[in-house]
């Protein structure tokens, strides 16, 4: 079996791993965007999620990883059974987390007519795509500045939706597909288009770390996992384990977390001040605040939470200023330090 | 660990023991950038690095201009008629599983190809998602990336020069150079010996320093390090790691991503140094001090001349261009291919093969088993090319530094620049800067679409002095010619009064200056190059409009030019 680099391994890289376990906790945020140097584990990070997420109840059978709580969602082939007097029955699977391969066609993405039952048997039937695996989980595109255009516009509104609407090869059909969209990409290499980014819930920025003693500890962890993956998974499984309750816990206490309303009226003063456009800043803003309180086992949001995720939330929505160069980043830490003071 | 005492190596035998390293471990390795021209060094050692590799190890070249679809698979349209269903074939990568590829004209690669690449360097499988298949199929390989790029030319595509662990300028040799230093069954052996060889924690500590003294900042290339110098050990036969592999490792891996220089040392610490006992184990010494020992080994074994070129690198990746040039538009006729959509053929050119594949797998079904029957076809099927072109206008500022006005003229230069870099955000243009003032002109800011590093760029110009307008001209050229051939669309832009007062040679003299001016302006017209002057003489100049006319450009009278009109007549002339 092959061994995936485990997420309590990671050295430092605290936003990126914060902005993720939020997502995990909360997928309403509405995915993540991590941009940052080559080589600085954001890969690693994401594909170390599936350890990290607790199984969930999947109907069995259904092509699409349908929930079958009675309130969850269904596709109509579950609504199918349904109707049709079956009792769906269930069992616990692993969260997807799809890895979009580069140069994927379109329709292994959305899903396609299945040609071999329509040449073997001249049925009509629907082959699921990457989208419908994701269903429930993580949609990961690593380099997602890289990708065609239409693919990006097409995975943002599927993720916004959280619903997959096939209209090709004289099918048509609409299958759930909620999922938390991680994209990745380096923006030397091509900027994302700016109404693209501001789909994104949260944006991180990660940087290669500088420290002497940490590069050392990356370099030895790495090392000691081409070695023996195996002993390196052991050494952290318990750290990992420790991750995965925080996650279950934060899932159940996040729905009752309290918001008081100074601290909505902070929020609001923040995104006043920075001049972001629209409301969707502020919601991101409020709902990762919650998880993260959630996640740090409080019953109450504070300004510390707000402040903690503000910058992820903000930093991607800021207006351009071509006459002035502070990085968007430098300008909500100058908000957050007039608003909240001084960072401690 | 003591700075090694080794002998001094020479540029052939550097390659030739990078060449060894990528025969033991091609993946660890990650492979090798070879820089250097098409020749008979070149092909010495792919020639050696083939005579090291196991016999049945396989070895794939790939042109730069290679599809998709031939990288990652898809649908076998043969075996899909044959047999009248879906047939899948694998793609190249697939097939070099535990070998080399080889990409040749890396420079070349596109983007769109280096990603594909660089996930299967990443886990070492092929993953496909592709013309209705999902496939994974092992595919660890070593990359040699052939560039022959010119320096003024963008390099190989970022993500697989940060992957490719060795990094080698071939460009310095002539002839056919030996650089074989191991056989094929010394490799074999070493590969056997490769999981025995340990690296302790004071040569981790040593490599991530040097790596942090030299302005490494990527953590891949320590890693790829260590890992080149374990093949040296195994080739050695040791289970340790010892001075001499890490310098190795590090003159190959480190030494070449350079982005800073430590302090010069005194000239004894070149010549082999004397080698200290150390007392106790290496544990004690911190890892900045044992850093220091591989950069001063390293000072140690490379030729000087290799030295100072990476001394060079270093200094001028600062203002190197890394930026891949500009942005590609989709366009339904001209531009070069890039796979193909359902649509109407009509009104884009057909893709036939691809028309040929989606309908393939329904021959059986639609000719109903008639015999003799022609392919059918329906329209459904057909399939049009998606083309793209790189477009993106790189608007080169030339500006006119000189004499007193120079100031005023500048800030100009600098508020349109600006302007239009804003601008450009939005439709994905670069903007260059020349300044010219006294002997010569210089390129300011490359072509860049990065507003912050122009402004920093930008900051640096002062003025003053005479009027070198042919120099200008002429660098005002090659960079147009070279932003031409990167697919991009140039336009100079030069603001001046075209006082033209001193010559290519640096020699004043404003007939002679002016003959030469004109002589540049002839060559612009005949590279068919955009251009437009903006005369900021206080009243139109008769030269600037006949140089003008020399270029074959636009002129523009602008006694009071400010950044904002500025910005408008380029406006114009990129939208128009």
């Amino acid at each position: 079996m092959r061994h995936v680099y485990p997420f309590s391994a990671i050295v430092g890289q605290a936003e990126m791993k914060r902005a993720l376990l939020i997502a995990a906790v909360d997928p309403g945020v509405g995915g993540v965007m991590i941009f940052g140097d080559r080589g600085t584990g954001k890969s690693t990070a994401v594909r170390a999620m599936p350890a990290l997420l607790p199984a969930m109840p999947v109907v069995v059978g259904c092509r699409y990883g349908c929930d079958p709580s009675a309130n969850g969602l269904r596709c109509s082939e579950c609504r199918d059974r349904e109707s049709s007097g079956e009792r769906l029955r269930s069992h616990r699977a692993a969260v997807p987390v799809v890895d979009l391969p580069l140069g994927a066609t379109e329709d292994r993405v959305v899903g396609a007519l299945d040609l071999e039952r329509a040449l073997a048997r001249g049925e009509k039937a629907f082959e699921p795509g990457l989208l419908a695996r994701a269903n429930r989980g993580f949609l990961y595109v690593d380099e997602v500045n890289l990708l065609e255009d239409h693919l990006v516009d097409l995975l943002l509104d599927v993720a916004a939706s959280g619903e997959n609407v096939v209209e090709r090869e004289g099918l048509s059909l609409r299958h759930p597909a909620r999922f938390v969209l991680v994209g990745s990409g380096n923006p030397e290499e091509g900027e994302l288009r700016p109404q693209l980014l501001d789909r994104f819930g949260l944006s991180v920025e990660v940087t290669t770390p500088t420290d002497l003693d940490e590069r050392v500890e990356i370099v030895r962890r790495r090392d000691a996992f081409d070695h023996d993956p195996a002993g390196l998974v052991a050494r952290f499984e318990h750290a990992d384990d420790q991750v995965r309750r925080r996650i279950v816990q934060a899932r159940k206490r996040v729905t009752t977390v309290d918001m008081p309303d100074a601290v909505l009226r902070r929020a609001s003063e923040l995104c006043l001040a920075l001049g972001t456009d629209g409301l969707r800043g502020e919601l991101t803003l409020l709902r990762a605040a919650r998880a993260l309180a959630a996640l740090e086992g409080h019953r109450t949001v504070t300004d510390a939470e707000v402040r903690a995720v503000a910058a992820s939330a903000l930093r991607h929505r800021l207006r351009r200023n071509p006459l002035d160069d502070t990085g968007s980043t430098a300008r909500c830490e100058r908000a957050l330090a007039e608003l909240f003071g001084p960072a401690s | 660990m003591t700075p090694v005492v080794a002998p001094r190596r020479t540029v052939a035998e550097l390659a030739g023991a990078a060449a060894a390293a990528l025969a033991v471990d091609p993946r660890g390795a990650g492979g090798v950038r070879l820089h250097g021209p098409a020749g008979p060094p070149r092909d010495a050692w792919l020639s050696a690095l083939h005579a090291m590799l196991p016999p049945v190890t396989p070895f794939l070249r790939l042109p730069a201009s290679v599809t998709l679809d031939r990288l990652l698979g898809g649908l076998d349209l043969t075996a899909t008629l044959a047999s009248g269903r879906p047939n899948f074939e694998r793609g190249l990568l697939s097939r070099a599983d535990g070998g080399i590829v080889c990409v040749l004209m890396a420079e070349r690669l596109s983007t769109a190809l280096a990603g594909p690449i660089a996930a299967c360097i990443d886990t070492g499988m092929a993953e496909v998602e592709r013309d209705g298949f999902t496939d994974r199929s092992p595919a660890g390989f070593g990359l040699i990336l052939l560039d022959e790029g010119e320096p003024d030319e963008a390099p190989p595509p970022s993500a697989l020069l940060e992957r490719v662990g060795l990094h080698l300028d071939l460009a310095t040799l002539a002839g056919a150079v030996d650089f074989s230093t191991a056989s094929a069954a010394e490799v074999l052996a070493a590969r056997g010996r490769l999981a025995a060889v340990e690296v302790r924690d004071a040569d981790r500590n040593a490599m991530v320093a040097t790596a942090a003294q030299l302005g490494v900042a990527s953590i891949r290339a320590p890693l790829a390090a260590l890992r080149v110098a374990r093949c040296f050990a195994a080739l050695d036969s040791r289970t340790q790691l010892n001075g001499e592999d890490l310098a190795l490792a590090a003159a190959l891996v480190i030494l070449p991503r350079a982005t800073r220089w430590p302090e010069p040392e005194p000239e004894s610490g070149e010549e082999a140094p004397p080698p200290e006992p150390q007392p106790g184990p290496d544990d004690d010494v911190s890892p900045g001090e044992l850093g220091d020992r591989v950069v001063e080994s390293v000072r140690a074994i490379v030729p000087p001349g290799l030295l100072e070129l990476a001394k060079d690198a270093a200094l001028r990746s600062r203002v190197e261009h890394r930026h891949r040039s500009g942005a590609e538009v989709k366009s339904q006729r001209h531009g070069r291919p890039s796979g193909n959509k359902a649509g109407d053929p009509r009104r884009a050119r057909v893709d036939l093969l691809a028309t040929l594949r989606a309908a393939a797998p329904w021959q059986r079904v639609r000719k109903g088993g008639g015999p003799g029957a022609r392919l059918v076809i329906r329209r459904d099927d057909l399939r049009v090319r998606r083309l793209v072109s790189k477009v993106g206008t790189t608007v080169i500022f030339v500006v006119d530094a000189s004499g007193s006005s120079a100031l005023q003229r500048l800030g100009e230069a600098k508020g349109a620049v600006e302007t239009l870099l804003a601008e450009s955000y939005v439709r994905r243009d670069r903007v260059a800067l020349i300044s010219f003032r006294g002997t010569r002109a210089e390129v300011v800011v490359p072509p860049t679409r990065s507003l912050t590093r122009a402004r920093r760029l930008l900051a640096s110009v002062v003025g003053g002095g005479g009027t070198p307008l042919a120099a200008a001209i002429e660098v005002a050229r090659e960079l147009a010619v070279t932003v031409r051939r990167g697919g991009g669309t140039p336009l100079m832009v030069f603001l001046t009064d075209a006082r033209a007062n001193v010559r290519r040679d640096g020699s004043g003299g404003r007939p002679d200056a002016e003959r030469e001016a004109g002589e540049a302006a002839r060559t612009v017209a005949v590279e068919q190059l955009g251009a437009i002057l903006i005369d900021t003489s206080p009243r139109p100049s008769p030269f600037a409009r006949q140089l003008t006319a020399l270029m074959n450009g636009t002129y523009q009278p602008l006694p009071v030019a400010d950044a904002s009109r500025v910005a408008s007549v380029v406006r114009q002339a990129v939208e128009g």
